[in-house]
């Protein structure tokens, strides 16, 4: 059978280990989701400036 | 880049599965060691992603064409990324190990200052306009940072600090039994490859960037 106090420390260490797993892949995927939103307003504002060129055209 | 983006999850989904249920828990450290098969692997992803950064500005002050300076600005992302994580990753190991979340050691203090340095890369390159001087000044810039990153990768030779010496066969650290050493070295391809392709896609929006700017500029002829 396991200490208690071995079995605590075991348990915290798993549980860190977890922390640093979900804090690396948070990390890329908020990168992701930047990259994602950052194209949304690019492709937006060009849209816009297409129209507003069309428009002068006419 | 579909093709590399599946790989890379396939890797890294055959990684965790190697490291939970075959790679035993390390006899001093229990379960939180597992963290090295991320954190050494995004470390050098990082570094890779730095070198690729300083011999794309190379080309940028040579060859002065824009494309160079775009694939500098999708890697320097990368290594911002990635370096993110080894900050991240590394902090939470040593909260369990050393019992503190920060110290300034050699290696600690040499990868946030580089880290820093590149946040200021971008920073730059949201404060200059001119898309040629931008590029100019970015390129030396990035040039100037990367021997930062050569510092940090040999810190842990050149000082004996806090944080642990070379552990990688390939350093000469022989630290690890080979079974357990393997997975790092494919999980360094899967981030390797993720890397490419975020370094893809940044560079395909940075190339529209290029196209939204020449549009603002017809829009401001008319």
């Amino acid at each position: 059978m396991i200490p208690r106090r071995e079995a605590i420390v075991d348990e915290r260490n798993f549980a860190y280990m977890f922390y640093g797993f979900s804090a690396a892949w948070a990390l890329v995927a908020a990168y992701i989701i930047s990259l994602v939103l950052r194209e949304r307003r690019i492709r937006s504002e060009m849209e816009a400036l297409r129209r507003m060129i069309e428009s002068a055209k006419e | 880049m579909i093709a590399l983006a599946g790989a890379s999850a396939l890797i890294i989904v055959w990684v965790l599965y190697t490291i939970f249920l075959h790679v035993p828990d390390e006899k001093d450290q229990g379960a939180i060691f597992r963290i090295i098969y991320f954190h050494v692997p995004s470390a050098m992803t990082a570094a890779a992603c730095a070198l690729a950064a300083f011999i794309a500005s190379l080309l940028y002050l040579w060859r002065r064409d824009l494309r160079y300076d775009a694939v500098a600005v999708s890697v320097t992302e990368g290594a911002l990324l990635f370096g993110a994580v080894v900050l991240v990753t590394g902090m939470i190991w040593a909260r369990i190990i050393w019992g503190i979340w920060w110290t300034w050691d050699a290696r600690l203090t040499s990868t946030l200052v580089s880290w820093l340095m590149y946040a200021g890369y971008l920073m730059l390159r949201r404060a200059v306009e001119e898309p040629t001087e931008r590029a100019r000044n970015s390129a030396v810039l990035s040039i100037f940072i990367f021997p930062g990153v050569y510092i940090t990768w040999k810190s842990i030779e050149w000082w004996r600090t806090q944080h642990p010496g070379p552990v990688l066969s390939i350093r000469s650290g022989g630290g690890m039994a080979p079974g357990m050493e393997s997975p790092i070295y494919i999980n360094l391809l899967a981030l390797l490859c993720l890397a490419a392709v975020l370094a893809m896609l940044r560079y395909n929006q940075e190339k529209r960037r290029r196209e939204l700017d020449s549009l603002r500029r017809t829009v401001h002829a008319i």
